[in-house]
């Protein structure tokens, strides 16, 4: 009777050895952990791509919050005037427009918004040319035995902490050029407008100009990493077409690739720019800190990040908390200012980074 | 000046110029790091290394170890976060309905984020954790704010490794009945792992290097950590030393700015070139290899 068991053409019983009942309870857990990674994973990656976002929402939040009695109270002169005073605070509050404040207080932030720019734009300046030169030498001139080390070299300074960078500025590199480069410019210079900006005293080296200087050597490697990438997607063709008409290389520089190439350099210079905008520590300690506008480019002058970074421990002794409000109105400002040109760098940058040719887009 | 004259001129022009911008870079560059040698070497001692800050000088045992903290707090905040946020970007974001690329708010918040001043992040810190919350000068506060300021470049790097595996592995696994889980862990991130970890080292670097977002969050302090996240008296790391110590009357505390930037670069240095030295292996295993 029992012999007919498992003869042909019986299918046999599905292996029940690995139905998920008659598992072993740990294997059973484990089972249940692993079918939930999936789920972990999936919702690990959502709330990490939200946190930096809440965290971003939360710092505009919180600096607007905090600067809304600032705003409401200082106004337009916050943009025109001169002068951080925080006014006596041993005297009565008074009350403007249901603010409280420190009798005689006053913020203009004219003289920092200035800096900020003109630092800045001095560095682009001076960056801009030296970045593409740069690139020009690390993609085009040099053998690659030479120019990955170099390449590296000038990635290597990205790194240099600014604040050491601000360190060397003002123990060495400042105090040298109101040495060597300053006397030359301010003596030789022909006194039209723009240039009669470089006359005056030179100091000693902590100003406008050493700032400037300094953030453009912060800046140089971003501009020139971006720039030598830009260079390397121009196509080969174009280019050995251009000297095989006889073109010299300066020349298929400036028709070719230049041209190719010339809106990622506009998006990779703003990028240097929203950085230089922002920097804090290396233009602190080269500029000389000084509330005002720089008659000329040795005087010590300061920025925004700057003033930020040095004034807050006194805006403290504003009990009512205005001088703190006004200083988050300042932030605001820069934050503004540094998004808004890093937004525009980014798009230039997104937008040429699919290259087309000078000459119509290639499908 | 005739014609062919002017194009040799120029041309002659071009080539020096761009030897000279070359120039113009690297020789600052070398001067920096020669004169930060040569102030911090004559007056260097090892034990800076293993004694703690005194009022007028002593070692730099409390701020070398402070950064390392802050190091290892944003690894572990800033990584796992923007590593997962980079995983969502390139794996998990869906494409929008009219073809186009998913996650695009995402990334715009995440350009922000990176066009952020870091002084304002730190003031932002400030106002909002160690006043706003009572927690007072000390190391989470400053962990997060610079956790914050790095986690928008941890998240790209990740993204672009990740976008660099063949799609025809994710396939395969697929084809194989992995799960999803299975397919991150085994085969995409184990693959795009030396490119994530290279974007982690360089975060590293610009985090051990930051000053500005830690002088409202952490402050200083010359004594070493005590262990607490919160209500601390403030937290000691290099930058501050090298921020603030060279103009004190003190000539000991004077070297100790410089010891403390030549501690920062070394560190610096270290990191990047192993973040080099991983790019350069992997892209002489890859098969990509030829471009």
């Amino acid at each position: 009777m029992t012999t007919l068991e498992g003869a042909a053409g019986d299918t046999p019983a599905a292996p029940r050895r690995f139905d998920r009942a008659r598992r072993p309870p740990l294997r059973r857990v484990a089972d249940v952990l692993r079918s939930g990674e999936t789920h972990a994973w999936r919702w690990g990656a959502r709330i990490a791509v939200l946190l930096p976002v809440a965290g971003l929402l939360f710092a505009v939040t919180v600096l607007a919050l905090k600067a809304y009695p600032a705003i409401k109270v200082n106004g337009s002169p916050f943009f025109t005037g001169s002068g951080f005073k925080i006014g006596s605070t041993y005297a009565v509050t008074v009350h403007t427009a249901g603010v409280a404040h420190p009798k005689g207080s006053f913020y203009g932030a004219w003289p920092l918004i200035a800096g900020t720019l003109q630092t800045s734009a001095i560095a682009v300046v001076v960056a801009l040319p030296v970045s593409v030169g740069c690139a020009f030498a690390l993609t085009e001139r040099l053998p690659a035995i030479v120019s990955r080390p170099l390449g590296f070299a000038i990635e290597l300074l990205a790194g240099v902490p600014s604040v050491v960078l601000g360190l060397w500025g003002v123990l060495t590199f400042g105090p040298w050029l109101a040495k060597t480069l300053y006397p030359l410019l301010a003596n030789n210079l022909p006194d039209v407008p723009v240039l009669d900006f470089f006359k005056g005293t030179v100091g000693h080296g902590e100003g406008l100009l050493t700032g400037g200087l300094v953030l453009s050597l912060m800046i140089v490697p971003i501009i020139t990493a971006t720039t030598a990438d830009l260079f390397r997607q121009v196509p080969t063709l174009p280019k050995e077409g251009g000297e095989a008409l006889g073109m010299t290389d300066f020349e298929v520089a400036q028709r070719v690739t230049l041209r190719w190439v010339r809106s990622g350099i506009i998006g990779a210079t703003a990028l240097g720019l929203g950085r230089a905008l922002g920097e804090t520590m290396a233009v602190v300690l080269t500029v000389g800190a000084i509330f005002k506008v720089a008659p000329n480019v040795y005087s010590p002058m300061s920025t925004i990040a700057a003033a930020i970074a040095t004034q807050l421990d006194s805006a403290l002794t504003d009990g009512t908390g205005f001088a703190v409000a006004s200083y988050a109105e300042l932030a605001l400002v820069l934050a503004v200012i540094s998004v808004l040109v890093n937004l525009a760098a980014r798009w230039v940058v997104r937008r040429t980074s699919h290259l087309g040719g000078p000459v119509g887009r290639a499908a | 000046m005739p014609r062919k004259q002017r194009r040799v001129v120029f041309t002659v022009l071009f080539r020096l110029g761009t030897f000279l911008a070359l120039a113009l870079v690297l020789s600052p560059a070398a001067w920096l790091l020669a004169s930060v040698v040569a102030k911090a070497v004559p007056h260097w001692r090892w034990s800076v290394l293993w004694t703690g800050l005194t009022s007028t000088g002593g070692g730099l045992l409390g701020p070398v170890t402070g950064t390392l903290i802050l190091m290892a707090g944003v690894l572990v905040v800033a990584g796992s976060v923007g590593v997962l946020a980079g995983v969502h970007l390139s794996e998990m974001a869906r494409p929008r309905k009219n073809g186009a690329e998913g996650g695009t708010w995402l990334r715009m918040a995440s350009d922000v984020l990176s066009g952020f001043p870091s002084i304002v992040l730190g003031y932002v810190g400030y106002v909002a954790l160690v006043v706003g919350l009572h927690w007072g000068f000390s190391l989470l506060p400053a962990v997060l704010i610079l956790s914050l300021m790095v986690v928008p470049y941890i998240a790209k790097s990740t993204e672009t490794a990740l976008r660099q595996v063949p799609t025809a592995y994710r396939e395969g696994a697929e084809a194989l009945g992995m799960r999803t889980g299975d397919t991150l862990r085994k085969v995409v991130l184990r693959s795009a792992a030396p490119g994530i970890v290279t974007g982690l080292l360089i975060a590293l670097a610009i985090a051990g290097g930051e000053t500005a977002p830690l002088l409202f969050t952490a402050e200083f302090s010359r004594t070493l950590w005590t262990g607490a996240l919160v209500h601390a008296h403030g937290f000691g790391y290099l930058t501050y030393v090298v921020y603030t110590f060279w103009d004190t009357p003190s000539k000991q505390a004077n070297y100790l700015s410089y010891d403390a930037a030549l501690i920062l670069i070394a560190m610096v240095l270290l990191l990047l070139v192993a973040a080099r030295l991983i790019v350069a292996r992997t892209q002489r295993h890859s098969e990509s290899r030829a471009r």
